[in-house]
């Protein structure tokens, strides 16, 4: 379980790096870089902090991945999790935040 | 290495559930205290509740009392638990989940406004932002000052044994963090990180508990001299295979069945406790009737839609999975199994041996949650609620006693980290990566990991009662070139230790009090005279095991030192 970062897209704020439970992620030259892929919990907390979707998270081969990408749109009412599958297709599901799990 | 220095009436040590909602609570009760909080990452996110929490697994729902909360967990444990600890948690599960709610936490309600509960102690929420809430509100409490990727490595102590403060270090400036306090609180949670996990290698750390709690709290009691308990009881979470995400969403939420791969329903003939629905799927594995699932197959579209956005709020993984492969829960059955074992309070019995204050043996030193031990099934809402007692008894602790000095002044700190950093004279054939899969194997083939199937004998126990002090020497060869460094080589040192108070646990529980948590083939069978809690603590370097007496239902558990 990982995440995967999109330098191209990063703008050097920091938000992933003050939240990773686990110093992970550091600025460096001005972009965020993952220490090491390998000790990333899949939390997703710098995928829901990261304001440009620069920040992914991908199922390790290991467990099933199947090369899709999980992004997230963080917005005051709502969170919205946009996976994009390796063949190109997009699927957004929204979940309400004042809403509880039925389950 | 830099160096800052600071000081706090209360310190609390670790900014996880317990520990925020401890110092939510000085800010409410005691706002003439200077409170410091510290953490080893940012408090948005830190701890065990990173990806947010499906249910409140904690909560006396109408009709229900506390006290049958406390029977219930102690029957779960099959009698190794805290009855005063047990009864004074549950006492307080409702009123934490009231605070939650008012700082923000959806909690599902009925047409009448009463909460809807799952069963018959749990409420359904939305978990997923449980740690922004309660960071929020932390940061607007006035007394509370909060210090962020700061880890903390050892305990200070004052001359006469009491508490003094602690030390760290900052990951960002690289400095010795020296901070010293009339009272601590100990809420760094659990251990992660001690078994070879189910999927070693790219996805290690694709694991239940958080990689990041990693048994700091209980080392660092440990080397201070406090008592600690149940280490042996471990805890071993029965999950969605691959994905490790949760099982009860799917077996309580939507009613599913589990079932081996015949189909038969197996569940009934191993009794229903935690530790016997792990042991019914890993029997059902060794008899050949593997794997086991969690019958789905056949639940509606809209139930199908529902547990999607349920998993998102707390383990996106297992949505992702879903899709990813185009078969979700409604069109195929959801495979379980165990994962690796974790040393964990919160679930099990495992941490600080407690007095109602929750107090630890060592005067002034509190503990809270996860790294509290004696008081199982706490979940969330009993971290909290052990939290609140915690920070009130070292708030009544810190008015009541002055600043102590410490033993250990900042300079001989910093010079015992700064030798960390200087070229050692014999310089270590191993990186800490080597050394941390070296004790990750240890402990699964010869301390009941998964490859075992969670079992072992005493001759195994004594082989990895040997490596793990081979590995702990190699340990002191380590070397770090920064502050990331040094917290990989103290992280290392912290899961050493525990391994190898866990295993003087084992060895001295010579029963199987339970399935899995504690299967000693040499004992196969539970044995009354071990119906005793198996304690701990570091006496001249050595590990020393207190056999005591069971604390029952009405009766309560006082230390005899003077604090």
């Amino acid at each position: 379980m990982s995440i995967r970062l999109e330098p191209e897209k990063c703008i050097g704020c920091g938000r992933c790096a003050d939240v990773c439970p686990g110093n992970l992620l550091v600025l460096e030259a001005g972009r965020a870089q993952l220490r090491d892929a390998r000790d990333c919990w899949g939390c997703t907390a710098c995928v829901k902090a990261c304001p440009r979707a620069a920040i992914c998270y991908t199922l390790e081969a290991s467990l099933g991945g199947a090369g899709g990408r999980l992004y997230a749109e963080d917005r005051q009412e709502t969170l919205t999790w946009v996976l994009r599958l390796a063949d190109g297709e997009e699927q957004r599901i929204t979940v309400e935040k004042h809403q509880a799990n039925d389950y | 290495m830099n160096r800052r220095e600071d000081c706090a009436d209360v310190l609390i040590i670790g900014g996880g559930a317990a520990g925020c909602y401890a110092a939510l609570t000085l800010a409410e009760e005691r706002p003439e205290l200077s409170v410091l909080l510290v953490d080893k990452a940012g408090i948005e996110r830190s701890g065990c509740l990173a990806a947010g929490v499906n249910a409140l697994n904690a909560y006396i729902t109408p009709g229900h009392t506390p006290e049958e909360y406390a029977a219930y967990a102690a029957q779960d444990a099959a009698g190794i638990a805290r009855g005063d600890l047990l009864l004074t948690m549950s006492k307080r599960l409702n009123e934490v989940t009231r605070r939650m709610e008012m700082l923000g936490l959806v909690i599902l309600k009925d047409a009448d406004g009463r909460y809807a509960a799952r069963g018959w102690r749990n409420l359904k929420i939305n978990g997923e932002n449980i740690k922004p809430l309660l960071a929020a509100a932390v940061r607007r409490a006035a007394n509370v000052r909060v210090l962020e990727h700061v880890d903390i490595v050892d305990l200070l102590k004052a001359e006469d044994g009491r508490i003094a403060g602690a030390w760290g270090i900052d990951l960002r400036q690289d400095a010795v963090v020296y901070l010293r306090a009339r009272a601590v609180l100990c809420a760094t949670g659990g251990a992660a990180g001690l078994y070879r996990p189910n999927h070693p290698g790219a996805a290690r750390h694709a694991m239940w508990y958080s990689p990041f709690n990693t048994g700091a709290g209980y080392a660092m009691g440990l080397r201070a001299g406090a008592e600690m308990t149940s280490f042996e009881m471990r805890f071993i979470a029965l999950r969605c295979k691959d994905t490790i995400a949760p099982t009860g969403t799917l077996a309580q939420g939507v009613g599913a069945p589990q079932v081996n791969a015949r189909g038969k329903r197996y569940q009934a003939a191993y009794g229903n406790t935690t530790s016997e629905r792990l042991y019914a799927v890993v029997s059902e594995n060794l008899a050949g009737r593997g794997p086991c699932f969690l019958a789905t197959h056949g639940i509606t579209e809209a139930q199908e839609r529902s547990l999607e956005r349920s998993y998102l709020n707390m383990a996106p993984a297992q949505t992702m999975r879903w899709r990813e492969t185009g078969r979700g829960p409604r069109t195929a059955d959801v495979e379980v199994e165990g994962t690796e074992p974790y040393i964990v309070g919160g679930h099990t019995a495992s941490g600080y041996w407690v007095d109602t204050a929750r107090q630890t043996t060592v005067p002034g030193l509190f503990a809270a949650g996860d790294v509290a031990g004696g008081c199982p099934q706490k979940y969330v809402t009993g971290a909290f609620a052990e939290g609140a007692y915690a920070a009130e008894s070292a708030a009544r602790y810190a008015a009541s006693h002055p600043l102590p000095e410490p033993t250990e002044n900042v300079a001989k700190v910093q010079v015992r980290v700064e030798r960390l950093r200087e070229q050692s004279s014999r310089p270590s054939l191993y990186d800490v990566d080597a050394l941390e899969e070296a004790m990750q194997q240890v402990m699964d083939e010869d301390a009941g990991g998964i490859s075992t199937a969670y079992r072992y004998t005493e001759r195994q126990l004594g082989a990895a009662a040997q490596h793990i002090a081979r590995l702990t020497r190699l340990s002191e060869d380590l070397r770090a070139a920064d502050a990331y460094g040094l917290l990989k080589i103290y992280e290392l040192r912290e899961r050493l230790l525990v391994c190898r108070v866990l295993i003087a646990h084992q060895q001295a529980r010579r029963e199987t009090r339970w399935h899995c948590f504690a299967e000693n083939l040499d004992h196969p069978k539970q044995d009354e005279r071990f119906e005793k809690y198996v304690n701990s603590r570091l006496r001249d370097g050595r590990v020393e095991i207190i056999l005591r007496d069971l604390v029952g239902e009405g009766e309560r558990y006082e230390h005899t030192f003077r604090a």
